[in-house]
């Protein structure tokens, strides 16, 4: 008894108070910033450097559903691209992970692109069923983490179930391996309708690292609606609570 | 630093380098005689066994690690590219298997005598098409007393997918069958086909995401051995500080997941917690709660300043004096006792057959550890303890992962005594390294889980040719395998826990 009462002393009150606002380390990698004055000169240098090809060469914007946040395009042009500590990146449209030089806006998932059932049916309980479709394993840790004793997502009645036919939903992690793509394609089809496909990481979202791999099958992504992506490289456990909660409107 | 003797060639330092027309070339059969007599030696076992293609012939290059001489010894054999047949030495040497079993789904060989050529992970590029993971035959009893029980792909938990094929009668688990990759990537290639140091980078550290520091400094310093980088003894001890961070980290979360299995909430939630305070330092110093970004050849963007040290040191502290606390409370529990004493054992004969390496090999009283046998980075001089225990059971792999965090935080607190009151002075990563032509060199790495092994060979205008990736996954799943014999089925989560090996290390 004594020594439950030591542990339980030292461990206190451990559930962050608010998930929206909760801070992180100054110098995480989060959405990143770009001058609008950014030349043309400059963004050739950071095509250069980037190891992804995450920048569009004309317009120097940063995807960064491809970004694996190496930061080396900062580290370049300090002066012109910031990676911020703000980790509230999640979007539902491909077009919203285009960060674009001179815009200083917070990302945020479009409301009015959101299907109504989502809302309707799901706000009050979402129950997930991941898959780690080549994943390395550092988005699925991240992913677990959202549901422990910090983030505690199940107070807002979201948590991971271990059927896809107890499920609302699938999160997707991993580039997409070929040797994984007939599970996915069976998973998926097991959830009830209507579901939900989240994209968690940049694997997922874009191969990543992986992209010119042969190894890969990525025709589920091209074949499917997807209702959430989740960028980070991993992503970080409010990143994708934030991106659930927006899609929920919670 | 390399010595020529008889049929091998010597390496005596961690990583090491060896031009490739120095490396033995052996008759098959002298090759053969000399790998068993080796390996029937406990202090050698074998790091890397691989082939590399190169005109019309392969090489194959063996690399053993000698724990007592803390040598690595090399030699190789050669063959024509289209040979289809090769005796195996898996019979004599049952540590070989994966290695034998890699080199045939790549090749086409097949090993005459292997007592299982069962396929690996079914790269893109294997040598045989037909050979799906749908059409896999596994071992079957046929019998109406017996039953099979299959498990995955997709697995309940948030884990990665892999196959597990339990033949039971009743309860009780007659046989495990393990089938991996489903997480096969491409990995090997890929190396070859990035252009640049950076990109390569990035790849080792998303190799196995829960050992970034682990494969990201194994690359790291072939890289550098490759471009003949001048040793930098602080980025070395920052290194290896980062490498037992993530190693506390890890086994935090493992004693958390232990104790989720068996329904132990507060322990569960009290190493969640900790956990979180670990990686959450980590972020403080290279903005990743995982380490991605920290490690690259040459130098590095986050030096440890004294500041950042200052707060790690407060940070671990804490850590560790609640540890103690939750592991107090743990390991005096009868029902956790219950759980985990007897289940899923080992036997040391077993474990040593098998090839185990890292944690796997220690928990059934095989002292290998290579930052011990062949150190790396800054363990050359540190105390530290050989942690091993004799049970081979999940009592002894959970308690173990406890004596190794004790470890750790004692290897941290040594070496930031090492810097002292001496700001970082590491450099910042060049941008490209030339890599030295016609080499072999490799670096092996103690990770969390056990023996990373990393070789790269370089060709004449010294690009990659051939990288070759050997997680300690690679050795470790079949003593799963073995664990589970005789087994309750329901014991098997707490089992596959308590080892908690790679799905996407050993497919690669």
């Amino acid at each position: 008894m004594l020594r439950e009462l030591k542990v339980l002393r030292s461990h206190g009150s451990q559930f962050v108070k608010n998930l929206r606002t909760q801070p992180v380390s100054a110098i995480f990698r989060g959405r990143p910033a770009i001058s609008g004055d950014i030349s043309s000169d400059e963004i050739e240098l950071i095509c250069g450097i980037c190891p992804v090809n995450a920048i569009d060469k004309k317009s120097g914007s940063i995807n960064i559903g491809k970004c694996v946040f190496c930061k080396e395009c900062s580290f370049a042009l300090p002066e012109k691209i910031q990676f911020t500590n703000d980790y509230r990146m999640a979007v539902n449209k491909w077009e919203d992970l285009f960060v674009h030089p001179g815009t200083e806006i917070e990302i945020r998932v479009d409301e009015e692109h959101i299907r109504k059932e989502i809302r309707r049916l799901f706000r009050g309980a979402l129950k997930l069923r991941q898959v780690s479709a080549g994943g390395d394993n550092s988005c699925e840790m991240e992913l677990a983490a959202a549901g422990n004793v910090n983030f505690d997502i199940g107070r807002h009645g979201i948590e991971f179930v271990a059927s896809p036919r107890h499920a609302d939903g699938i999160v997707i992690t991993g580039p997409i391996s070929e040797n994984m793509s007939e599970a996915l394609q069976l998973t998926y089809e097991a959830i009830p309708e209507p579901k939900i496909i989240i994209l968690a990481g940049t694997d997922a979202i874009s191969g990543g690292i992986f992209t010119d791999s042969p190894a890969l099958n990525r025709k589920f992504i091209e074949e499917h609606n997807i209702d959430l992506y989740i960028p980070g490289n991993p992503i970080h456990p409010l990143t994708f609570i934030n991106g659930i909660m927006d899609l929920l409107g919670i | 630093m390399i010595r020529k003797e008889l049929f091998y060639i010597e390496i005596s330092s961690n990583p090491g380098i060896v031009p490739l027309n120095e490396i033995p070339v052996l008759p098959y059969e002298d090759f053969c005689n000399k790998t068993i007599s080796l390996l029937s030696r406990e202090a050698n076992h074998c790091l890397n066994y691989f082939v590399n293609e190169s005109g019309k012939l392969l090489f194959f290059y063996m690399l053993i690690a000698n724990d007592d001489s803390h040598k690595i010894l090399i030699y190789s054999h050669r063959q024509p590219s289209d040979i289809k047949v090769l005796d195996s030495i898996t019979k004599s040497c049952f540590q070989l298997h994966s290695f034998e079993r890699e080199i045939s789904e790549n090749t086409g060989i097949s090993f005459t005598g292997h007592p299982w050529m069962k396929p690996l992970r079914y790269p893109f590029n294997r040598a045989d098409r037909n050979s799906i993971l749908k059409n896999y035959p596994f071992y079957k009893i046929e019998s109406d007393e017996t039953h099979e029980v299959g498990v995955g792909p997709v697995h309940a938990g948030i884990i990665e997918p892999g196959h597990f094929r339990f033949l039971c009668y009743g309860e009780k688990v007659l046989h495990l069958e393990i089938q991996l990759g489903y997480q096969h990537r491409g990995v090997e290639e890929l190396f070859l086909k990035k252009s640049g140091l950076l990109q390569q980078s990035i790849l080792s550290e998303n190799i196995a995401g829960d050992t970034v520091t682990g494969h990201a400094c194994a690359f790291a310093m072939i890289a550098e051995t490759l471009g003949g980088i001048e040793d930098d003894q602080r980025l070395k001890i920052e290194r290896t500080i980062a490498l037992e961070m993530e190693r506390m980290a890890v086994h935090l979360g493992d004693t958390a997941a232990l104790c989720g299995d068996v329904a132990y909430q507060i322990g569960q939630v009290a190493c969640e917690a900790l956990r979180t305070i670990v990686i959450n330092t980590m972020q403080d110093w290279c903005g990743s709660r995982f380490a991605k970004g920290l490690i690259r050849p040459g130098g590095t963007r986050y030096p440890l300043t004294l500041e950042l040290i200052k707060t790690i040191t407060q940070q671990l502290d804490e850590v560790n004096r609640r540890f103690l606390e939750v592991t107090d409370l743990i390991f005096q529990n009868s029902g956790i006792l219950a759980r985990f004493e007897n289940t899923g054992p080992v036997s040391r004969k077993q474990a040593l057959l098998a090839g185990a390496v890292g944690m796997a090999a220690r928990s059934s009283g095989i002292h290998r550890d290579l930052r011990k046998s062949h150190p790396f980075l800054a363990y050359q001089g540190l105390a530290f303890p050989m942690v091993t225990l004799e049970s081979g059971d999940v009592l002894a792999r959970a308690l173990l992962r406890k004596m190794e965090f004790e470890s750790s935080y004692s290897i941290i607190n040594q070496l930031i005594e090492k810097i002292g009151e001496n700001e970082s002075n590491t450099c910042l990563p060049p941008a490209s390294i030339k890599f030295q032509p016609g080499v072999l060199c490799l670096s092996l790495v103690e990770g969390w889980r056990g023996e990373i092994c990393h070789a790269a060979i370089t060709g004449q205008d010294g690009n990659l040719v051939r990288y070759k990736v050997k997680d300690p996954s690679f050795h470790n799943w079949y003593v799963l395998a073995l664990a589970v014999r005789e087994q309750e089925i329901s014991d098997f989560p707490v089992c596959n826990k308590s080892f908690n090996l790679s799905y996407c290390g050993n497919d690669l």
